[in-house]
């Protein structure tokens, strides 16, 4: 009873939720739009998307974005989620509170700075900077992401099933292939796809380490952007947001849809009784 | 001709016997529902003032619900709550003059033993002086005096029980509610604890609502008890009367343990029924009248520690009296349980173990006669 | 950071080992060398050369002269940046927006998280999707949403023109105002988040206590319900706070000329001036004003999960 919506919380949430969408709405609506002028409405036309096909430079760099991120996203999840089971599952070592500071400092470090520092790694290693250096880059920070969230679900977990595994005769990493990992995967998956859209998103890390002939999405809308807005811009925009809103809402779906299933199951094997 | 009292008499207070006595709370015809669930039925019930009331049922029977509808967070969907006289319909929580004691406690964990304390009073905009004295007071009386500058998370189980309650009681409420407050106690503590609240309401002369699923615990500390089951209260009385005289099946399989043997009525008389068992052939000839015709089913429900034993067969025939068979012994160290056959169904029966050694133990298998007397267990229809 | 392994150091195999070795040797040399790097180059001078720095280490030349090069350091750019007051300007500007926009997140983050937290519980998981969702949306995208709705023939003033509020349209694109707007809008999710973590953890029974001993619902608010959701509140403060004081894309895209801060002051002097040794030192000063911050954000993490724990 005393949970029920007051009006007071449902003006606070339809403000505050329409603050988080309305700019997004605004800007997917407009890119519908006919006219060249972004904020006035001319009419609903498609062209726009129809001319993203013809520039080349922008699908160029929407395929090295993809590239980055895809790869990036890998590397940065089987290290975030090793890192994850150290900080969970090792206990104490020699420089545990250092290992810890370097996971979760990252997730608040100014972008300016993460990118300054690897720009200057990789000048001071004489690495040419292009495509590899942008991906390495990305995958440290996303990895750091990739920690949290993992930990998150394995602070949650038993670690009996693990206890029992071994006693049943399963080495350690065999327990983990068989048993942790299945359990855990959720959330290696959740980090995955938040590993992968940090890659897409980011601009200022990939302008430090980025060379010439590595130009991301971002950094291209970027420097379109500065020139002012655009009915294209905000097509791409569109594009972008919609990947993103489907690929969340899918993984949603299906992991509500598991959990369904597993509750459904769970009340089957109950009732058997 | 006078009632022989059943169970003990604590004190000549029997305020529910006075048909002139006034009720202190009076829920009328209340019912609450959730939905389609109907938590509390249709429900009538008087409690009076300096009365330690207990409401004894399972989960979801709507004890809680009665209790939270009296402080105020439930609100009735028919009928109406009075208290003192007063309807307390449209009276919000914070201006009821009772108080609770939570279940969890709900201890507020960012202030001390004694800010938690001292809450209440400052609500009522009392003098600072007059709010230390009271603390200081409730401190005293729940032996909380070197922790008053303790927060919640610093102290044990059973100190948080005692701040919830000396919370609940600063405000000198005219009804204390208490929502399973020793659920989380361990059992030694918590019979410890019983009989300080027995005490704690003599001395403060505060009316008493316990609510509890442990009915060892509500016969320790009540006057009266209310047995509810599903939304409804099956019986309203002393604890000795609910646990000797209870008047339905529901109320003797609840409370304590019993044999409900099946039996047919054979004869009635002015001096008592005879009945028949059903299974097992034996009879009973009980004192107490009963509104069931000749031939009709019964229940016959007989307490174990009312069984008596005897080694050997009876002769047959003889009231109250049946041939046994030793099926299993508990040993429980202050009694013994006994699980006997009588052909196909079975009956208990408890001995007191009063001695350290005995001659001739009973033991498995051995053949036995159980009596009884005929106004030890009580007939029931439903 | 449960430490569920309690305190004694574990016997590790040679795969508990390389599973420590792995992420910690990245890290080290991704992470924490760059530091150092920045660091030293914050002691170097500018160059035209490639790289736009000396000294440069080359070992294969031998001892002497990498002490030749050690003599050449000099903490000349940190002198720099006290002499032009563009530097220090724009570090106490960074901090004061920062610092302001902290404060209006927590102003409008707060009413949606109570809400959120008040809900029945079947919506709550939706909510919850609900906010953190633009955080999986491009940051720079919902950066430049803001650009067609502030600047000057925006919707924002279109609406307000169009409703007679105003009679010419509000300059806010190019200001400070807006940069608020961006950073409120951008790091609301961070904010909400923790917040709501702590407000739903909430026990209701202490607010019906609260009520019980006489207490009506709005006091219970602030003596039950603020008081106990001060950690999250904190923490959602840090991550708002410490992003924004380096951030760049939302003074560069929505602030003026004149919007100082010290994200964008590093990215000038990085690609416009090329001046890699000054934009390292300024680099170094702003980690360590952004270290206080840190560490007690991370000392707070600390003791809120050693108190859940």
């Amino acid at each position: 009873m005393r949970s029920g919506p007051t009006w007071f919380n449902v003006t606070s949430l339809v403000l505050g939720f329409s603050f988080l969408y309305l700019p997004i709405v605004l800007l997917v609506v407009f890119s519908f739009n006919e006219s060249r002028l972004v904020t006035v409405w001319g009419g609903f036309s498609t062209k726009w998307y129809a001319e993203l096909l013809h520039n080349q430079q922008l699908l160029d760099a929407f395929w090295v974005t993809l590239r980055v991120a895809f790869m990036s996203a890998t590397l940065a999840t089987v290290f975030g989620t090793m890192a994850a089971l150290v900080l969970v599952r090792s206990g104490r070592f020699v420089g545990r509170s250092l290992f810890s500071g370097m996971v979760f400092a990252p997730l608040v470090m100014p972008e300016v700075i993460l990118g300054l520092s690897l720009l200057l790694l990789f000048v001071a290693m004489d690495q040419t900077r292009g495509f590899w250096t942008v991906m390495l880059a990305h995958t440290t920070f996303a990895m750091c992401y990739v920690a949290v969230v993992v930990q998150s679900r394995l602070v949650g977990f038993d670690k009996s099933i693990e206890e029992a595994a071994e006693d049943l005769g399963c080495p350690p990493a065999r327990t983990f292939f068989q048993i942790t990992l299945p359990i855990i995967f959720p959330g290696v998956i959740a980090g995955w796809m938040l590993a992968f859209t940090l890659s897409l998103d980011d601009l200022v890390i990939a302008s430090f380490t980025t060379g010439p002939g590595a130009t991301t999405l971002p950094m291209k809308i970027y420097s379109q952007v500065r020139l002012g807005v655009t009915p294209e811009i905000n097509a791409v925009c569109t594009i972008l947001v919609g990947f993103v809103t489907i690929g969340v809402i899918a993984a949603s779906l299906v992991t509500k849809r598991q959990q369904a299933q597993r509750e459904r199951d769970e009340r089957a094997a109950f009732g058997a009784h | 001709m006078a009632k022989k009292p059943i169970g003990p008499v604590r004190r000549s207070f029997a305020p529910w016997d006075d048909p002139e006595a006034v009720p202190f709370i009076e829920f009328k015809n209340v019912t609450k529902r959730f939905g389609d669930f109907t938590a509390v039925d249709n429900l009538s019930l008087k409690i009076y003032e300096r009365e330690f009331f207990a409401l004894l049922g399972g989960s979801g029977c709507g004890k809680t619900t009665m209790m939270r509808m009296l402080a105020g967070f439930e609100t009735p969907t028919e009928g109406e709550i009075f208290l003192d006289g007063q309807s307390l319909a449209g009276v919000p929580p914070y201006r009821r003059p009772v108080n609770m004691m939570f279940q969890s406690y709900a201890l507020f964990p960012h202030m001390n033993v004694e800010a938690n304390i001292a809450f209440g009073l400052k609500q009522d905009n009392m003098p600072k002086d007059q709010i230390a004295d009271r603390v200081a007071e409730m401190l005293r009386m729940t032996k909380l005096e070197t922790f008053a500058k303790r927060k919640p998370h610093q102290l044990s189980g059973g100190q948080r029980q005692r701040v919830a309650l000396a919370r609940s009681l600063a405000k000198r409420p005219k009804v204390l509610l208490l929502d399973e407050p020793l659920g989380a106690l361990d059992r030694k503590l918590r019979e410890e604890t019983q009989f300080e609240l027995m005490n704690l309401q003599e001395e403060l002369k505060v009316t008493f609502l316990i609510v509890t699923h442990d009915q060892e615990e509500a016969m320790t500390v009540a006057d009266r008890i209310a047995v509810m089951n599903s939304g409804k209260i099956v019986q309203v009385a002393t604890p000795g009367e609910i646990y000797e005289s209870p008047n339905s099946l529901f109320v003797a399989d609840f409370i304590g343990d019993v044999n409900l043997i099946e039996a047919k009525v054979q004869e009635r008389s002015a001096t008592g029924t005879r009945l028949k068992a059903v299974h097992g052939d034996y009879v009973i000839d009980s004192g107490q009248e009963t509104d069931a015709s000749v031939g009709d089913t019964v229940w016959y429900a007989i307490r174990p520690e009312k069984v008596r034993m005897s080694v050997g067969e009876a002769t047959a025939g003889t009231p109250n009296t049946a041939n046994a068979l030793v099926w299993d012994i508990a040993y429980l160290g202050d009694m013994s349980i006994f699980h006997n056959k009588i052909g196909d169904t079975s009956m208990r029966s408890t001995v007191a173990n009063v001695a350290r050694t005995v001659e001739q133990p009973i033991s498995w298998d051995d053949k036995v006669t159980l009596s009884w007397d005929g106004d030890a267990g009580v007939i029931l229809t439903g | 950071m449960a430490s569920a392994s309690g305190n004694s150091i574990p016997k590790r195999s040679l795969g508990g080992w390389a599973l420590i070795a792995v992420p910690y040797f990245w890290l080290f040399l991704f992470f924490l060398a760059p530091f150092f790097i920045v660091f030293k180059i914050s002691l170097s001078q500018v160059a035209i050369a490639i790289p736009p720095y000396f000294p440069t280490f080359d070992l294969g030349l031998g001892l002497d002269n990498l002490i030749e090069d050690l003599k050449e350091f000099s903490v000349e750019n940190y002198l720099f940046l006290t002499e032009d007051d563009l530097y220090w300007k724009s570090y106490l500007s960074s901090v004061m927006i920062a610092g302001i926009s902290t404060f209006i997140t927590l102003l409008v983050g707060y009413p949606i998280a109570y809400g959120m937290a008040r809900t029945p519980k079947k919506w709550r998981p939706t909510l919850l999707m609900l906010v953190i969702l633009p955080f999986w949306t491009s940051f720079l995208i919902r950066v430049y949403a803001w650009i067609g709705i502030l600047k000057n023939e925006g919707l924002l003033n279109q609406l307000l023109l169009a409703l007679g509020v105003i009679d010419e349209p509000l300059v806010i694109l190019n200001t400070n105002i807006a940069v608020y707007i961006g950073i409120v809008y951008s790091y609301l999710p961070f904010l909400v988040l923790p917040l709501y973590a702590s407000l739903e953890k909430l026990d209701e029974t202490l607010l019906e206590a609260a009520e019980d001993l006489g207490c009506p619902p709005w006091l219970a608010f602030w003596k039950i319900t603020l008081p106990l959701s001060i950690p999250g509140m904190i923490a959602g403060c840090f991550l708002v706070f410490i992003p924004a004081v380096g951030e760049f894309v939302i003074p560069d895209l929505l602030g003026g000329s004149d919007t100082l801060m010290i994200g964008k002051t590093l990215w000038v002097e990085f690609f416009n001036n090329r001046d890699w040794p000054v934009s390292s030192a300024v680099a170094v000063i702003l980690l360590l004003i952004l270290v206080i911050p840190i560490v007690l954000f991370q000392n707070q993490q600390q003791k809120m999960s050693e108190r859940d724990g």
